[in-house]
């Protein structure tokens, strides 16, 4: 009868210096299901994870575990003796190497050796059967850099299926993902489960949990809020219990009156330098109104990041076309040119390119805008101190201080810290690119709150969103862009999922019914 | 929660404190093992001066280091200025001023001539400073190459103008600079105001922080921290009094090293220094001219290595083919050991001098 779960989790209580991130959580999973775990940032489902895994050590925390009857105590080289048991994770920031070769990642660290030498043979015949067995269209001999985000992805989870893995953790899988990426990866997922492989799957789309989990776990503030049968809930059900009280929509309502135009773009191409005759941007025209928010949708790789960095200036002098601003041409050369015409870009990848993570919060929210408080001899440090203070409040950024390492922040408090920092360089113009990526629920309303509050505040808005919903929810105007084409630009009240998405793979003859 | 959050603070402190405990265990270890000698007023005296001429170059490499690049070239390039300064005062100088102004008298002319040399060797040091750093910043070429080239250059300077010989003479007042002491009641003297700035700073601070309604420590905290470091700047000064007084490099590198601590901490420069080392495309994206700043991090350390040069000529009282050779390891060495990351973003002058001090240490004969 207690066969029948691969694991229980029982009492699991874990305390960090000042915070306790579990406290008391317990549940169970059944063999061969897909198991779904979800709460906001914070709630706890990195740390669980981690100690399912073996990063936390046995005696690192209270509690007990249990795989298969049998009680998990995970002390030295506690990371290998989860894999040996068969408990895999696939993390959000991939773990692989980027220069090494499908086949190499795959095997890291366990190469098949034949008289003390790797062989490669076997390592690639192997790899082989793995990618078909699991039907996973990649390239054997490929660099993984040359592989999209997508097929990374199914490198890694090929990666720890190949371990004889047993119970296979995904943690938030399709943060990165395209619409068709996701698709595939949900196919996997479901052959996974025909081969008897138990998943525990983590996301912040909930919309994903109704396609494929069996059973869902919610966490809050460090303690399961409860484990319900997936065909017995729904989304809505899912967020009250997330955030603890009940969220009627999922985007705020906003009052904004569009005004006189602001940024006009006309005839925008971007010449790609890595290949001949290719463009990243083909003839893109459209223009901004002031507290307008004009949302972009498109596949990854439509070219609708890059035509927002072209905007910021990220090409120099392989763009042409013309940009006007307040109706005068513009030549827009280096990110410093579009700051000092009062643009502001929130990039796609906010530890990449919007933090200085190993820098303090504050510094990082002054970082644009030391001009404010400093002359040429020294910065008031004070009146920074007292600035910043007012933007995190403003957008009520949960940290312990100004003076904590941007790093330790979860994710959407992160990125509050990239909104804050052009928010206080008071722009015209702010470009949002993919602003509520991996961010939770709770975090993503009041994101939304804010940008619907800069709009009523004449600020022009453009918005990237990798979410229909959320480009459907939010824009006044959705421009739809594809293989670096501008192919359409609906108003809010003509747009439709399926026109959208239409659109957004190239098909033209969308008939409109 | 609150025994929690002492020991939480002590483990923080103790990660602080690591290096100075560090060094006073070599300290230890050393006077150990020579009867105490270490410790004597004149050997400690010695200790400091011996650490300056490294000390400025490790204080250029912190910035270097934090923008996540590296300058191999500062231990040639020093050389190479000493090597200028001492065949300037030796061979071109003297006749030339002589020549100008045929009644000058022997002090005089000796003057003149060093200031003519410390003029031209900062200016030298500028020069190259602004032509590595061009290559780097602007034509994007990495530091490692050009200042390894730059290394191997100025070391085949340094034998053109010695000629693989030993430059003597230089002046008396050149030498000054580097092995004289201040008289010791001005020593006292620069003790008392040092104590009256320190005092000062921390009374501003506090109104500062009123005035900005920031969260106050007790009075008497504030008192007594500024009370320690009041004791640290007398005892050293007494220390050193007991002997000959500060010498004139050690005060020359304080100077220095207060210079570029206020320039990294307190201006718009230090900041963007910081920031481009932890993520220079988000620096790049906030809108800051990063290759601009790279490239002055690189004339301020070419800077730096005139006045090595300058110190190095005036402390060996020649120019020698030797001249600092192998500085940029210890240089280099004393960041990494006073915590700066080779990776970039982080690291403090106060530490890399730290590191200096303990790269010095055993070297004291």
């Amino acid at each position: 009868m207690k066969d029948e779960f691969i694991l229980r989790i029982e009492n699991i209580t874990k305390d960090f210096p000042g915070i306790r991130a579990l406290s008391d959580v317990s549940f169970k999973i059944k063999k061969g299901d897909i198991h779904g775990l979800c709460g906001e940032n914070g709630a706890g489902k990195s740390t669980l994870v981690k100690i399912l895994a073996g990063v936390y050590p046995y005696n690192t925390y209270e509690g007990k575990i249990y795989f298969n009857d049998e009680e998990l105590k995970f002390t030295h080289f506690s990371i290998q003796q989860a894999i040996k048991k068969g408990i895999a994770v696939v993390y959000q920031e991939l773990a692989l190497v980027p220069q090494m070769t499908v086949g190499e990642n795959i095997f890291l660290g366990r190469e098949p050796e034949e008289k003390g030498a790797i062989s490669w043979n076997r390592l690639y015949s192997d790899t082989k059967d793995i990618l078909k067995r699991y039907k996973l269209n990649i390239p054997i001999f490929a660099k993984l850099s040359t592989l999209s985000v997508g097929k990374q992805q199914m490198v890694e989870i090929a990666k720890a299926v190949s371990q004889e893995v047993k119970v296979l953790i995904l943690d938030e899988p399709t943060s990165a993902l395209t619409e068709a990426e996701i698709n595939s990866l949900m196919e996997i997922l479901k052959h996974l489960k025909d081969n008897g492989v138990t998943c525990i799957y983590i996301s912040h789309k909930l919309e994903e949990f109704f396609r494929i989990t069996d059973n869902i776990t919610v966490l809050r503030d460090g303690q399961v809020v409860n484990t319900v049968k997936t065909t017995d809930t729904s989304v809505e059900k899912v967020i009250t219990m997330m955030v603890g009280r009940e969220m009627k929509e999922r985007f705020p309502a906003g009052n904004r009156k569009p005004g006189e135009k602001i940024l006009e773009v006309k005839g925008l191409s971007v010449d790609d330098p890595s290949a001949q005759g290719k463009t990243k941007i083909k003839d893109v025209s459209f223009d901004l109104k002031k507290g307008e928010i004009l949302g972009i949708a498109g596949l990854m790789g439509s070219g609708r990041s890059e035509l927002v960095t072209a905007i910021f200036g990220e090409y120099g002098k392989q763009i042409t076309g013309e940009i006007f601003l307040e109706g005068k041409a513009v030549k827009i050369r280096s990110a410093r040119d579009a700051v000092n015409y009062g643009i502001s870009l929130v990039p796609e990848d906010r530890k990449k390119m919007g933090l200085v993570l190993m820098q303090a919060v504050y510094e990082n929210i002054s970082l644009p805008n030391i001009g404010k408080f400093s002359n040429a001899l020294r910065i008031d440090k004070y009146r920074e101190l007292k600035a910043c203070q007012k933007y995190a409040d403003d957008l009520t950024i949960k940290t312990p201080s100004l003076f904590t390492i941007t790093e330790s922040l979860s994710g959407g408090n992160q990125q509050k810290v990239v909104i804050a920092k052009w928010l206080m360089s008071s722009p015209k113009i702010l470009i949002l690119d993919d602003p509520t990526r991996g961010i939770d629920v709770g975090t993503k309303y009041e994101i939304y709150k804010l940008i619907n509050k800069l709009a009523e505040n004449g600020i022009a808005i453009i918005m990237i969103s990798s979410e229909l919903e959320e480009v459907l929810g939010m824009s006044d105007r959705i421009m739809i862009m594809h293989e670096g084409k501008c192919t359409r630009i609906l108003d809010r009240k003509d747009a439709t999922q399926e026109k959208i998405m239409a659109f957004a793979s190239g098909i033209n003859n969308y008939s409109e019914v | 929660m609150k025994s929690f959050n002492i020991i939480d603070k002590i483990k923080i402190n103790i990660k602080t404190y690591t290096l100075i405990i560090a060094l006073l265990i070599i300290w230890l270890l050393f006077a150990f093992l020579t009867d105490w000698i270490f410790f004597s007023p004149r050997n400690l005296s010695n200790l400091f001066r011996q650490m300056t001429i490294v000390s400025f170059l490790s204080i250029g490499m912190t910035l270097v280091i934090i923008t996540g690049n590296i300058d191999l070239s500062v231990g040639s390039l020093t050389g190479l200025i000493s090597a200028m300064a001492a065949y300037l005062q030796a061979y071109t100088l003297a006749p030339l001023i002589s020549g100008l102004f045929p009644n000058i008298s022997i002090v005089a002319l000796g003057i003149l001539s060093t200031i003519i040399t410390i003029i031209v060797c900062l200016l030298a040091g500028l020069l190259i400073g602004i032509y590595q750093g061009y290559i780097i910043a602007y034509l994007r070429v990495p530091a490692f190459i050009v200042t390894l080239g730059g290394m191997l250059v100025f070391r085949g300077g340094v034998l053109g103008i010695t000629q693989g010989r030993t430059v003597v003479p230089v002046e008396n007042s050149l030498r000054w600079i580097a092995q004289g002491y201040l008289p010791k009641n001005l020593g006292m003297l620069v003790a008392v105001i040092a104590v009256i700035v320190i005092f000062l700073m921390s009374l501003q601070n506090r109104k500062k922080k009123i005035q900005y309604g920031f969260e106050l420590k007790p009075l008497a905290y504030d008192l007594l921290t500024a009370s320690v470091y009041s004791a640290l700047v007398f005892g050293s000064i007494l220390i050193v009094n007991d002997y000959r007084g500060i010498q004139n490099p050690v005060i020359i590198m304080i100077v220095i090293a207060i210079m570029i601590t206020y320039l990294s901490n307190n201006t718009r420069f230090g900041r963007y220094v910081y920031a481009l080392g932890g993520n220079i495309e988000a620096t790049k994206l906030s809108g800051i001219n990063v290759q601009s700043i790279i490239f002055k991090v690189f004339i301020l350390m070419g800077l730096l290595c005139g006045v090595a040069g300058i110190v190095l000529t005036g402390y060996v009282a020649a120019g020698t083919i030797g001249g600092g050779m192998n500085y940029e390891l210890s240089a280099i060495a004393g960041c990494v050991i006073g915590g700066v990351s080779l990776m970039g973003g982080k690291g403090t002058i106060i530490g890399a001098l730290i590191g200096a001090l303990i790269m010095a240490s055993p070297r004291m004969e």
